[in-house]
This record gives structure tokens, C-alpha cells and sequence, in this order.
């Protein structure tokens, strides 16, 4: 392997140095060198959100996202969502509404809903939908994954308090 | 109970009770099942009965899925049947664990065994004093042994655990990212490995130079074995830049395909047919009352499972031994399909089931499984970990087959259908690991086609209607007619591949049955719900019709005002599963959109309901994906769906309100969830459309092209 200077960014607040070819997508960095497993591989096209993550609080697509582009900057991924084992209220809501089939897709939908809670903690049903529609799913679990959030969005109405933090955790 | 006691299936071919649980040292049990988690929450229902058999809370039982070395062999979880097959199976083996534990138990508490109670396990008396649990009584010896058919069950009466809606068991690690996957897994030394595929349905590899691809960063090996090409490379990135190179420097001859996506039903009508009869019913009296004769032509295209994780495999080969990790619906038959392919004692493979991205029927998990295998051999003791890119997954899964239905019916004077016939076109619906017949060695295994020694392609084969039947399954209309036929069309030559995708045959059949139905009730100048149940006898599908147009708020020969439409459709799964009905709603804004789905469903005693609702919606949803945009293109060279662009399926815009309300019947067998409403789904589109604009489009997808050029 040719030798390159070590590309250096944080991932769910902790910092991370990485040896890799600077176009390695994102994604494998993730899942192989940092052993985070929730982003999924499923087009490598930018077609299907399964491997969605935030960076700097922007959903992207890690498949095509190359190394280098995140040099310096705070990626989040679904691992990052929970705090002390708390999870987080989408999470929660994921759960209470038993928004899950195979699974493969839902951490790139939880981290899509993240990023368009952390703007608008009061979304309307289009809007979630708009933010949902480059996020697949194939098992037909879109009605539950709408209730979920909604159901998040309803909690967050409730307490006041902010569904999601991003950034750097202490 | 009957002198000759009768065991489940499975159970009977896996009579050891220890085959099917163990208790663990920490207040636990441990249950084995053939049956294997695809996402449809199946191991949480598994472990619902087998908590209510056994008096354990549902958090005391531990489920493992199918592993060949670790649980009985159950075939293939396929066919809505893990429920009403792994379900009794499940049941007895705890039932029968249960009454050996007990009749221990009452040796040594000196009570008898009538007046036992248990509790999470512990057993006591009426006094409530004497108490032993059976984790302290020697349960390894007492389970070593065989169910015997005469240990009666729990009555339904006193479930606690089965009809509660328990939560899902897998569902925690899926919302946290933690690996849970196949492709998730990692072992010291793993590779990673991909593979080029030719780029259609039997082309051959001419030339590729390997020098060149040998020398790129990180690949440790590249496999050529006849026309099966390979890569293993250290880094999962480099793996995939090698898989480019590769095909660039592959040439291939192509051969070309007899048919393309638009010609595919001439084509199918043309060819040479072996014929059968499914069923007949023939009642020459009421024949003579016919005075109007209708038919229509319903077509549907070949459908991708499109799964949205390519396929995956994590496999290792040392020593003549090989061990997989995969996420295939049926272990056992894969095991056996790869002992044949590496000529190796079946005791040499192990396969383990992973969990997989979403599995609706026979996909491309076997054939990853065997390429990691060829390519873990060519690195003895690395683990190889394979996954499949898109165009991959596309191009070469196994498709759901395209299909002609016929159907013609004659009314008499009051509108009543007395006639009725169905003939479907199709190939056959099945191709899966372990339908081979022993003696003519074939495989269903993609990368054997085309190694330098190949195994001959395994020949198209299609279910027996004793088990649901395929290219027939739910041709024959429930309704009550007096003069009904059916006939399957089989083509035998195979343009594209093709396997078991959820609901087989019954999903062109149910639609075009249940349009043609509102066609005829329309001609009969009759309401559809009321036409539905006028030949309907059958009190639990009636229930399910009456359920769903009460709950969509139905109202009998209502017209449509040009904006809004409303159908319905209906069917028993297999005719001898679940029941259900569906109302769905649709607005023109101009743009049709699907505003509303209300479906009533009858499965009989319902394990897990909110389990058999997710099932449902998700059914609705796949098949409103089916409906409205899908449909695999090819053309007279290959296959041109090859990414999420190319082949388009329901975006969250396009999801309806989603409403399912379930019909307990506890005292009946639970009959199996997961592929009724894909059928129905796609005629009540097609019903409200007809409602809203006056027209029928009888070829699938439903676009907006297809309308325009009906309304033309």
C-alpha cells in the first residue's frame, strides 16, 4: 500500500486518525478501520441511504463520500445516537413502534430523521416524508417509520427540550 | 387421541427433545429452531410458544435460529409456513420437555404430577412449600430423549404469552447499529472478496489478462475458475477497485436473449407448454343459464426481491473442511448444495444463519454463499468476507417470473357468474437449493453453472399445489361458482432466471381474479363488496370483506366525482391460509396517488398481532411498490435494471395511510402471515382506478402511461 499522511476527523465526538487511500469511501473506513457497523452497504451509488450518516450534522451518503472530504470535521453515526445507554428519543420511538422489519435500512433512516430534527424539531408529515425520500426501504416498514417519528416529534413537542444534540460529546 | 400417535413434521424428523431446548445454568432456556429470523419477527413468535408451552416468562427464553450444527433441519423458512409447521413443532417438543420435567419433578415432591403447578420454571405444589425449579432437576438427562405424540398441549384458554404482542427480540440491536448482520461480522485475518459476473444469462468468458489486476494495491488473490471470476484483496476498497479493473479487462461473448421486456408475453403465449389441469368443477345445469361471456388478458412483469443489502457471505475452507456464515433460507438444503459442489462429505460443511437484509423469497444468499466458499479456498484458513455490488444483485438474483393470466367468466340473466376459467403462462416458480433431484447431479447455485468443471443448471421446477402450488397458486377463484377450471401453462425455455418471490403465482393470480371480478360486477350492475359476498359462502373470507369495507367507511355504489376512487380486493392465501381483504383509496390530483389502504385480516390464532400487522403493512407496501412501479428491463442482450435508477420502487411520497385491523380467532390454527395481502394489494389499486376514471389497466406496473393510454 502506498503510504499516505493519516486523515484525521471525529466520529460520535472521539477523535480518529485513519491510514487509507484518501478516496476510500467513508463508509469502509467506518464499518472495517473504526469497527462501526451500523452504516450499511447497499448500492455504493448514493441511491438508497442505507449507509447515511451526519457530517457536521448533514446526512451524506458514506459510500461516496471519499476519506478525505472529512478531514478535520465530526461524523455521527447511529452508534452515536445513544448516551449512557440512554437512547435517543428517535430510537426510543423506533422501538415503541416496532418500526423495524430486517433492519438493514433503519439506521440510515434514524440518522436521516436526526439530521432533519436537529433543523426542524417540528416537522409536518410532508416534510418527514421530503427528508425520508432518498432513505429505501424494501420490506415496506415506511407507515411505521412515519408513526415513529411522528411519535418522536410529538414527545419533543412535549418536553420542550431539544430532540437531538450533535457535535462533540464530552 | 388417535392409536397411532402423530408428531408435527419436523418433529418427527427431529424427534430428540435436547434437538429442540436446553435450559442454561442462569434461569434461562436455550430453543432450537430450523426456522431462521428474515426480518418478518419470526424467532420472537417462535419464542412466544415456546414460553407458553414450557410456563416461562417470555424473557427467560433464549431463541437460536437455523445452524447445522446446532438445530433441527426445517427445510426452507419459506411460504408463509413457519407458523403453522415450526409452530406445532415447536410447541409439542416443549410440551412433551414439560411433562417429562414434571413427572420428575412429582418423584421427587412427592405430589402427583395432576396437582402441579409450574411458574417461570419452578414447580410447586398446592401447599405452595414443597418446590423444585427445572433448572435443579437433571434436565440434560430427562431431554435426552424422543417426543413420543401422546403429551397433550396447552389449551388455548390458558395462554398468557401467545397472542400478546410481544416486542420483537432483534429490534434493540437494529436501532443501536450493532452487529447483527452477516456483513457485519468480522474473524483474525478476514479478507474481504468479490466477484464479476458475466454480464448476461449465458455469455462466456473469452479472454481476461489476470497479470495486471494481480499487482493492484492490497489483492492477495485473484480466482479464475472457467468462466467464475473472483478477487480477494486485504482491504474491502481494494477488493472493489479490483472488481472494476476486472471487468474492464474482461471480454465476454454474449448470446443474446430470445425476448425483452415488451415482447415477454407474446412470447410466453408462443411457446411450447406442458399443460395441466389444476381443478375442475363442472355443473352442465347451471352451464345452460349463461348469457354473457367476458375475458381479459392480465399480464405482470419479472420482479427483483431487490433486497436492499446486495448478498453476502463470510466463509472459511481449511483442511477440506468449509464453514459459512449466511443469511439463506434454508441452511440444511445449502449445506448439501456445497458438500456436492466441493465433493466433500456433508459432515465437512457447516453453515450458520446470520441475519440478512430482508429476504422475501429465494434470493441471492445461497449463490454468495458459494462464491465465498470458491474463494476462501483459494486462501486456506483466511475467512473470506463476500458481499455482491448492486448490478450484481440486479443482474443476477434469482427474479420473480413473468407471467399471462386468462380468465373468462359467463354470467346468466340476474348477473350471477356461472362460469368461470383461469389459464396462466409462466415458467416455473422455483429453482431453490436442495428441489434437485438426487440422482442427476445439478445445483441451484449460480457460480457452479460456470466453473471450468460445471454442474449443470438445476431444471426449473414449480411447487406441487399440495403445497400452495406456484405458477397456479390462488388461480382457482374462493368464490362459490358453480363451474370453475384452472390450467397452468408451463414454459419450459427460461429466458432470465427466476425463483420463489413472496406469494409466487398468487400475486398476478389474486389480481387478475379479483379486477376481473369488479369487471364483472360492474357488467352485473352490482356493487363489488356486495357482488364479493353474493358468491361467498365461506363465513371467516366473508368476515374479512364485510371487516375492511366497514372500516373504510364503504359506501355501496357510490360513483366516483373524477377525483377520488376507491377498490377492493380479497383472497385467502394459498386458498387454505390467512384471509384478508383490502380497501384502498386513491385521489387524482391531477397525478393519481393512493391516499388510504384498510385491510381486515383472518390468520387464524394470532401469535405476536402486532407482528402479523408489521407483516401486513409491509406486504401492502411491497406490493403497492410492485403495483405501481416495477418491473425488470431487459433487452435482447441483458438485463439493463441494474441500480436503484433503473429500477425504481415506493419512495417514503408515496406511502398511504396505512390501517390493518385483525380478526382474533384463537380456537383456529394459526395460519402464517407473511404473503397474503400482495395480490389483493394490487387489485384494489387497479379497482379504485377502474372506479375513478372508468378504466382497466391489466398490465403491471400500474404507471401513469399505462392509465393514459387505457383512457385513449
Amino acid at each position: 500500500m502506498s503510504l499516505t499522511e493519516p486523515i484525521s476527523f471525529h466520529v460520535n465526538g472521539a477523535p480518529h486518525s485513519v491510514q487509507a487511500e484518501p478516496d476510500t469511501p467513508l463508509l469502509y473506513i467506518l464499518r472495517n478501520d473504526l469497527k462501526l457497523k451500523g452504516a450499511k452497504f447497499g448500492c455504493g451509488l448514493g441511491q438508497c441511504g442505507a449507509c447515511t450518516v451526519l457530517l457536521d450534522g448533514h446526512s451524506i451518503n458514506a459510500c461516496d463520500t471519499p476519506l478525505w472530504s472529512v478531514a478535520g470535521k465530526q461524523v455521527t453515526t447511529v452508534e452515536g445516537l445513544a448516551t449512557d445507554g440512554q437512547l435517543s428519543r428517535l430510537q426510543q420511538a423506533f422501538v415503541d413502534e416496532q418500526a423495524v422489519q430486517c433492519g438493514y435500512c433503519i439506521s440510515g433512516m434514524l440518522m436521516a430523521a436526526t439530521a432533519l430534527l436537529a433543523t426542524d424539531p417540528q416537522p409536518d408529515s410532508a416534510q418527514i416524508r421530503a427528508a425520508l425520500d432518498r432513505n429505501l426501504c424494501r420490506c415496506g416498514t415506511h407507515a411505521r417509520i412515519l408513526r415513529a417519528i411522528e411519535r418522536a416529534v410529538a414527545a419533543t413537542a412535549e418536553s420542550a427540550a431539544p430532540a437531538v444534540a450533535l457535535g462533540v460529546q464530552p | 387421541m388417535s392409536a397411532q400417535p402423530k408428531l408435527p413434521m419436523y418433529l418427527a424428523s427431529n424427534p430428540r427433545l435436547d434437538r429442540w431446548l436446553r435450559f442454561n445454568d442462569d434461569g434461562t432456556a436455550t430453543v432450537f429452531t430450523g426456522r431462521v429470523e428474515l426480518g418478518q419477527g419470526i424467532t420472537t413468535a417462535l419464542a412466544q410458544i415456546a414460553a407458553e408451552e414450557l410456563d416461562l416468562s417470555f424473557g427467560q427464553v433464549r431463541i437460536v435460529g437455523a445452524d447445522t450444527t446446532l438445530t433441527p433441519d426445517e427445510g426452507h423458512t419459506s411460504g408463509s409456513r413457519s407458523i403453522p409447521e415450526g409452530g406445532p413443532a415447536m410447541r409439542v417438543a416443549c410440551a412433551e420437555a414439560r411433562a417429562v420435567l414434571l413427572a420428575a419433578a412429582a418423584q421427587q415432591l412427592d405430589i402427583p404430577v395432576s396437582q402441579l403447578v409450574v411458574e417461570q420454571g419452578r414447580i410447586t405444589g398446592a401447599d405452595r412449600i414443597r418446590e423444585v425449579s427445572y433448572w435443579e432437576l437433571p434436565h440434560r438427562e430427562l431431554l435426552a430423549r424422543e417426543a413420543t405424540g401422546l403429551v397433550p398441549v396447552k389449551p388455548v384458554a390458558h395462554y398468557t404469552v401467545v397472542g400478546q404482542s410481544a416486542a420483537r427480540l432483534d429490534i434493540p440491536d437494529k436501532v443501536t447499529g450493532q452487529p447483527r448482520f452477516v456483513a457485519d461480522m468480522e474473524l483474525p485475518g478476514m479478507l474481504y472478496g468479490r466477484v464479476v459476473r458475466p454480464p448476461s444469462f449465458g455469455a462466456r468468458l473469452q479472454s481476461i489478462e489476470l497479470a495486471p489486476i494481480t499487482g493492484l494495491p492490497g489483492v492477495v488473490h485473484v480466482v479464475r475458475d472457467g468462466d467464475f471470476l473472483g478477487v480477494i484483496a486485504e482491504r474491502e476498497e481494494q477488493a472493489v477497485n479490483a472488481r472494476k479493473a476486472m471487468i474492464a479487462a474482461a471480454r465476454w461473448s454474449e448470446p443474446g436473449l430470445p425476448t425483452d421486456a415488451h415482447d415477454i408475453y407474446r412470447y410466453l403465449e408462443t411457446r411450447t407448454t406442458t399443460d395441466s389441469v389444476i381443478m375442475q368443477r363442472e355443473d352442465t345445469a347451471s352451464l345452460a343459464t349463461a348469457t354473457r361471456h367476458f375475458e381479459a388478458r392480465f399480464t405482470k412483469p419479472y420482479i427483483a426481491h431487490a433486497s436492499l443489502g446486495p448478498s453476502c457471505a463470510l466463509a472459511t475452507f481449511n483442511a477440506n473442511r468449509i464453514e459459512v456464515w449466511t443469511h439463506s433460507q434454508g441452511v440444511y438444503p445449502l449445506a448439501r448444495e456445497l458438500a456436492q459442489a466441493f465433493e466433500l462429505p456433508l459432515e465437512s460443511v457447516i453453515a450458520h444463519h446470520v441475519d440478512g437484509p430482508g429476504c422475501y423469497g429465494h434470493n441471492g444468499a445461497d449463490d454468495a454463499a458459494l462464491d465465498a466458499v470458491l474463494l476462501a479456498r483459494t486462501v486456506p484458513g483466511r475467512p473470506v468476507m463476500l458481499q455482491w455490488m448492486r448490478d450484481d444483485e440486479f443482474a443476477w438474483e434469482p427474479l420473480g417470473p413473468a407471467m399471462v393470466v386468462k380468465t373468462r367468466a359467463s354470467l346468466d340473466a340476474q348477473g350471477n357468474i356461472v362460469d368461470w376459467s383461469t389459464d396462466i403462462w409462466s415458467n416455473g416458480h422455483t429453482q431453490r437449493p436442495g428441489t434437485s433431484v438426487i440422482s442427476v447431479p445439478t445445483s441451484s447455485l449460480l457460480a457452479a453453472w460456470h466453473l471450468d468443471k460445471p454442474i449443470a443448471r438445476i431444471p426449473q421446477g414449480d411447487p406441487t399445489m399440495a403445497g400452495g402450488g406456484g405458477i397456479a397458486r390462488n388461480g382457482e377463484p374462493l368464490y362459490d361458482l358453480p363451474n370453475k377450471r384452472v390450467t397452468a401453462h408451463r414454459v419450459e425455455e427460461l429466458p432470465l432466471r427466476v425463483s420463489t418471490l413472496r406469494a409466487l403465482g398468487a400475486y398476478a393470480n389474486v389480481f387478475a381474479i379479483e379486477s376481473f371480478i369488479d369487471d364483472l360486477a360492474k357488467e352485473a350492475g352490482a356493487d363489488p363488496v356486495e357482488y364479493r359476498l353474493r358468491h361467498m359462502k365461506n363465513p371467516r373470507a366473508r368476515a374479512v370483506i364485510e371487516l375492511a369495507a366497514q372500516k373504510a367507511g364503504w359506501v355501496p355504489d357510490q360513483t366516483s366525482d373524477g377525483t377520488l376512487g376507491r377498490g377492493i380486493g380479497f383472497a385467502q392465501y394459498k386458498n387454505g391460509y390467512g384471509y384478508i381483504a383490502i380497501v384502498m383509496e386513491i385521489a387524482l390530483e391531477p397525478e393519481f396517488r393512493v391516499t388510504r389502504v384498510v385491510a381486515a385480516v383472518d390468520v387464524g390464532l394470532a401469535v405476536n398481532p402486532d407482528g402479523i400487522i408489521n407483516q401486513t403493512e409491509g406486504g401492502i407496501l411491497q406490493s403497492l411498490s410492485w403495483t405501481l412501479k416495477e418491473g425488470m428491463m431487459f433487452d435482447r442482450e441483458r438485463i439493463t435494471s441494474r441500480d436503484w435508477e433503473t429500477y425504481p420502487v415506493l419512495t417514503f411520497s408515496e406511502v398511504p395511510a396505512v390501517e390493518v385491523h385483525l380478526i382474533d380467532r384463537r380456537d383456529e390454527p394459526a395460519l402464517g402471515a407473511g404473503e397474503t395481502p400482495t395480490g389483493p394489494t394490487a387489485a384494489a389499486l387497479g379497482n379504485a382506478l377502474a372506479h375513478a376514471l372508468g378504466v382497466r389497466v391489466r398490465d403491471l406496473p400500474l404507471t401513469r402511461e399505462r392509465i393514459i393510454a387505457a383512457m385513449e
